[in-house]
């Protein structure tokens, strides 16, 4: 079976049109209820993630990524 | 506190007052001012605009005792917004530590000390745009350590993406007890942060750093052995590492979290580690709230450690946090709402407890000639309030 040189050529030039258009965002913001709950956040509360990161890092060669700002250890 | 969190708890605030109205369920009253806040937020979601976080304070208690060593003391965190746009914050963290670890009591002597930290932030919001910048000092009797840092976090894509990036200087002034200040160390952090909704329910996130250190990085108390003789431990004055960190977290049932962590982090001192975590929190009832986690971690040692030298090298060091080791932990924490008025304030009190258990590989008890390992328990006490 032979290609459509057309219709190839529409398909390639609907590709590309797919690429131009902005993505739409898929999850609308009144969709994102339970995204907004205090539950979902991986440090809630500053004192407390702060403490056991500064327990960490003084005890572990690791460190860094973990989202504290700050980190380090500041001591010796 | 991560940046990327403290935008989306900003951006999110007056929709969780939302949440915390509805389930308080206080009649027509609440329905409307729910109806207006939810209206609110929406307006300003679908505008792009980012919020400040809520005005907060935090008052904890912490300790640390673990290997013979305690570490304890109070933090006090206060932030206000002025107006908007800019909100100020204030901290202050005391570690009072009593030290008789096995590095002390093998070479020196039990000694107790206290540390003091002042922490300053100002958070400033410009359209989608959070920037943070932060001021601290450090002190202890042998040890200074001062830093700033700045911080930005920005939503693109409809807020379905929020990009991060940080960078925090350190000055530090190493000291001794009998000979007060002699050296310095620097120390520069960067950091990249992306964070995706991807489902209604599903948040993931990915975290780098790369920190670079320059100066006196060890300390002038530990010894190293050579030969099974006692000699200072020699470290190399510059040391760069990298971290990535991957993480997802979802919501499997009616307010069931799951998160599951993955770090990788290496360095120029050939030091490699692995560390995975995963926890599962939930809500019972309105006002309680558990969060439970494991993590481990494994770490391989870097070249010039050594827990009894056999040959004279440049660089050499018995610091077992860069040895070959093993950590275990297992934690649970508690929070319990016991004042609250939806859409105006909110007080908790949280118990928190992690116990850990380091298993080192190469670090000898030179007491029994055995290979080192301890347990530890990490407690919190604290007081958050949201008004």
């Amino acid at each position: 079976m032979h290609a459509n040189p057309m219709r190839a050529a529409a398909a390639l030039l609907a590709l590309a049109l797919c690429g131009c258009a902005p993505i739409e965002p898929w999850v609308k913001p009144y969709e994102r209820e339970r995204l907004a709950d205090p539950i979902m956040q991986s440090q809630r509360d500053a004192l407390a993630a702060r403490h056991q990161e500064h327990v960490r890092v003084v005890r572990e060669g690791a460190r860094g990524a973990t989202g504290v700002q700050g980190g380090g250890c500041g001591c010796n | 506190m991560v940046a990327t969190d403290v935008k989306r708890a900003g951006r999110f605030a007056r929709v969780r007052r939302w949440l915390s109205s509805l389930r308080g369920g206080r009649g027509a009253l609440v329905a409307v001012r729910a109806a207006q806040l939810l209206g609110g937020a929406m307006a300003a979601t679908s505008a792009g605009a980012v919020t400040l976080p809520e005005d907060r304070a935090e008052a904890m208690a912490h300790l640390y005792d673990g290997g013979g060593t305690k570490a304890s003391g109070p933090a006090v965190l206060v932030r206000k917004s002025v107006n908007d746009q800019l909100a100020l914050s204030a901290s202050y963290y005391v570690d009072m530590v009593s030290n008789a670890s096995i590095d002390v009591v093998t070479t020196a002597s039990p000694y107790h000390e206290k540390r003091e930290a002042y922490d300053l932030g100002l958070d400033y919001v410009v359209r989608d745009s959070l920037m943070t910048l932060t001021l601290g000092n450090s002190k202890e009797p042998d040890y200074i350590a001062d830093t700033w840092g700045a911080d930005i976090s920005h939503d693109v894509f409809g807020g379905m993406t929020t990009v991060s990036l940080g960078f925090t200087h350190g000055s530090d002034r190493v000291g001794k007890k009998d000979i007060g200040f002699f050296d310095t160390a620097h120390h520069w952090q960067y950091r990249l942060g992306v964070t995706q909704i991807l489902t209604p329910r599903w948040l993931a996130s990915v975290n780098t750093e790369v920190v670079s250190d320059d100066g006196f990085l060890g300390s002038p108390y530990r010894v190293a052995r050579v030969f099974g003789a006692a000699v200072p431990e020699r470290n190399p004055r510059t040391r760069t590492s990298r971290a990535v960190k991957f993480r997802v977290i979802g919501d499997v049932g009616d307010r069931d979290i799951v998160h599951a962590d993955y770090r990788y982090f290496w360095d120029t001192w050939e030091i490699r580690s692995h560390t995975v975590e995963t926890g599962y929190s939930r809500y019972f009832g309105n006002a309680w709230l558990a969060d439970s986690f494991v993590r481990f971690n494994s770490q391989h040692k870097a070249s010039f450690y050594s827990d009894n030298a056999t040959s004279e090298t440049t660089y050499v060091s018995r610091n077992r946090q860069l040895g070959t080791y093993t950590d275990v932990s297992v934690g649970a924490s508690l929070s319990y709402t016991f004042a609250q008025v939806p859409g105006v304030y909110d007080a908790k009190v949280h118990a928190g407890y992690e116990f850990v258990h380091y298993n080192y590989k190469d670090f000898t008890d030179i007491r029994t000639g055995s290979l080192y390992s301890y347990n530890a328990s990490v407690l919190q006490l604290y007081l958050t309030a949201n008004f």
